[in-house]
């Protein structure tokens, strides 16, 4: 080290490393993430199907969530009107899916105070607005969490509502599902059986719960499509004002060097 | 130069626009100030990559004021609940992202303008550390960088209280705490600061209003006399050597070239690249993978419920490791006080590094290896105390069991203030290269 090596050499050496550490740094979550995951997590996350701009699951995943969750549920961010972005028509909104309020400007409340819900539940619903996102973590999405969630009911009758779950342990909500999918049990092996069939088949079950947690997602962020879409934009009209700049500098600096 | 250029009017040629300025310049000094502070402002020619960050972070302080000014008209500081059991203040940031016609994307460069500030103003710092920027004539600049960090941290932390969500609520319960581990006035003092014995809607106001008026105008003056007195003396360089002992007959410096046209097209090309960064969080992973906006703060703020890992943002980790770090009780005092005082002490401690470093050289180029060595450690040591204050104490790095996280960051943090503490000896030891006369390339 004390040798006099090329003081240019060494430095680019630092240079480099220090870069590379940079880069590093910027990129540290990514690679940390999975690695940290199990320690956090105990609970296996089931993956949930990415299904923004499928519009027809997203349609299902809306009606889904009027039907079953909207009763206790609110989802005060989101107007009726945002759904026409899911290809839905005014009059298909006001028709199907609006039962709480006669205005499409209106946000998707419920009827149910938290005051009330509190003294008639023990603790009031949240609001699903965001829902979707406020549960991801290092373990998954937040679509991973409320797919499993939601495909993790089962009988105990050692419950006020019957119901347990084995991502969400003595939740305070049932499962208003059950009609569909049917009851399930825990084994003995911890595992989950289904030991009275719904009206659909698991694989049906499956389907309509991504559907509707594919809703939830795209609820929680409306303008996300929207936002991939104006960022590809703005990253080339960048890349363009890079080219520009570029060339505009070594013009100048021609002097310089 | 900045000396003489005071008295520099400008004689109009007879265009309309030269007589307003000539009328102006006879009544304002804005020739003069342009010339002073771009067009006859001499930067040296070599700098390099890390000098991009000046002017990024004026940039990045430009987004966050003018993104702040159009959150302000529709955010709400209040802590009681609507119709639907939010709180108002957590509704109206829903509402700006759902509601405000581009609110998601003034809101995402934001949240995101605040990581960036963190990232541009660390690189503008080590860059002071790579080339001995703060020493002699420029400690007042560096004294006022770090005054700049300070309120950058207060800034950060008071923002982030506002979308009020679990992590805004908790990691300010957290941190206004830690003010009560000071004996005698500490209780009295997190009381005065909360407004209220827990978190809650007084200390949403008062720290709305910190965040929008109190310390961007101490920020911005700040800023103001940071570029001032580096103007006053001159930018240093890459080779850590004074341009101006060089200078031709009319007193310019050779190595020197005007910061205004080349340093101006130098460093567009620069906010290309950064914006194109930046645009990458902000579109297309606007939460940095929970790291830019934590997944928990997307819960309303709940005074029932305590978080079960309560961590701060990124930004603020290496120094949440050093206050963690401190777990013993020195004499009368809890463990709890002394966190607070490593927490205070590292950033403090980098006001006096002009007089601690005694090296004959400034830049890393020509310092010896001794340097070399302690400063890759250091930067080593301040990322992964950054790392671990992510993580719920007890963590094991690689799951090994005999890489305990808390034990890691107990001795980072004692090589962390350690570095500077004896670096008056080492520095001094330190087998530096001739300095040379001119700038270098490279």
């Amino acid at each position: 080290m004390q040798t006099c090596t090329g003081k240019g050499d060494l430095e680019m050496k630092i240079m480099d490393k220090l870069k590379t550490l940079l880069a590093a740094v910027l990129f540290a979550p990514a690679l940390v993430f999975p690695a940290a995951a199990p320690a956090s997590e105990e609970a296996h996350l089931d993956r949930a199907p990415d299904l923004s701009g499928d519009k027809a699951a997203l349609q299902n995943g809306a009606r889904l969530f009027v039907n079953y969750c909207l009763s206790c549920h609110g989802a005060s961010a989101l107007r009726y009107t945002t759904l026409q972005e899911l290809g839905l028509t005014e009059a298909q909104i006001t028709e199907n899916l609006m039962f709480t309020t006669d205005k499409i400007r209106d946000p998707m409340t419920i009827a149910m105070t938290p005051a009330d819900a509190k003294k008639w539940f023990g603790v009031a619903p949240p609001d699903l607005s965001l829902v979707a996102r406020a549960r991801a973590s290092a373990g998954g999405s937040g679509a991973d969490w409320l797919y499993t969630y939601l495909r993790s009911f089962y009988r105990d009758e050692t419950r006020p509502t019957g119901w347990n779950n084995t991502l969400f342990a003595n939740v305070g909500m049932p499962h208003i599902l059950f009609d569909l999918q049917g009851e399930q049990v825990l084994g003995a092996d911890g595992k989950l059986q289904l030991s009275a069939p719904g009206k659909l088949s698991a694989q049906d079950y499956d389907k309509q719960v991504a559907d509707l947690v594919g809703f939830l997602t795209w609820m929680s962020e409306p303008q996300a499509e929207f936002r991939k879409r104006l960022g590809v934009g703005v990253l080339i009209f960048l890349a363009l004002l890079f080219g520009f700049a570029y060339a505009l500098k070594k013009e100048y600096w021609k002097d310089v060097h | 130069m900045a000396t003489n250029s005071n008295f520099e009017k400008y004689k109009s040629g007879g265009t309309l626009l030269g007589n307003v300025l000539e009328w102006v310049d006879a009544r304002f000094p804005a020739t003069s100030m342009w010339k002073a502070h771009l067009s006859e402002y001499y930067a040296p020619k070599n700098f390099n990559f890390w000098y991009y960050f000046g002017s990024l972070a004026l940039l990045v302080l430009v987004i966050q004021v003018v993104t702040g000014i159009f959150l302000a008209m529709n955010y709400k500081p209040d802590a009681s609940l609507n119709a639907a059991g939010l709180p108002f203040a957590f509704a109206s940031v829903s509402y700006i992202m759902n509601d405000v016609d581009w609110g998601w994307l003034i809101r995402y460069m934001h949240s995101t303008g605040a990581s960036a500030f963190f990232i541009v103003v660390y690189l503008h710092m080590f860059r002071g550390m790579l080339y001995g920027s703060y020493r002699k004539p420029r400690e007042l600049i560096w004294i006022f960088g770090v005054l700049i960090f300070l309120c950058l941290m207060a800034e950060a932390f008071m923002g982030y209280l506002l979308p009020w969500g679990q992590m805004s609520y908790w990691g300010a319960q957290v941190i206004v705490n830690l003010f009560s581990a000071i004996p005698l006035i500490g209780d009295p003092l997190s009381l005065w600061i909360r407004g209220d014995f827990v978190i809650g809607d007084a200390t949403l106001n008062r720290f709305f209003a910190f965040h929008v008026v109190a310390v961007p105008l101490a920020l911005i003056g700040l800023v103001a006399a940071h570029v001032l007195a580096l103007h006053e003396v001159g930018s240093n360089n890459p080779d850590g050597i004074e341009i101006k002992k060089v200078m031709n007959e009319k007193g310019i410096p050779l190595d020197g070239i005007p910061f205004h046209p080349y340093y101006t097209v130098k460093d567009i090309v620069g906010v290309a690249v950064f914006l194109a960064l930046f645009s990458i969080i902000v579109f297309f992973m606007p939460e940095g993978g929970g790291y830019f906006l934590e997944y928990n703060n997307f819960f309303p703020a709940d005074p029932m419920k305590t978080p079960e890992h309560i961590a701060p943002v990124w930004y603020f980790t290496p120094f949440y490791s050093m206050l963690r770090a401190m777990v013993w009780n020195f004499f009368w005092l809890e463990a709890k006080f002394w966190g607070v005082v490593a927490m205070g002490g590292g950033v403090a401690i980098l006001a006096f590094l002009p007089w601690l470093d005694r090296s004959p050289a400034k830049s890393i180029r020509y310092r010896g290896p001794i340097y070399k060595t302690l400063l890759g450690i250091f930067v080593f040591s301040f990322l992964v105390l950054g790392f671990l204050g992510t993580k719920a104490p007890g963590y094991l790095v690689f799951g090994q069991a005999w890489l305990n996280g808390d034990v890691i960051a107990q001795a980072l943090t004692v090589y962390y203030f350690l570095f500077f503490l004896t670096m008056p000896w080492w520095s001094k030891m330190d087998k530096c290269k001739p300095v040379p006369e001119r700038v270098t390339w490279k």
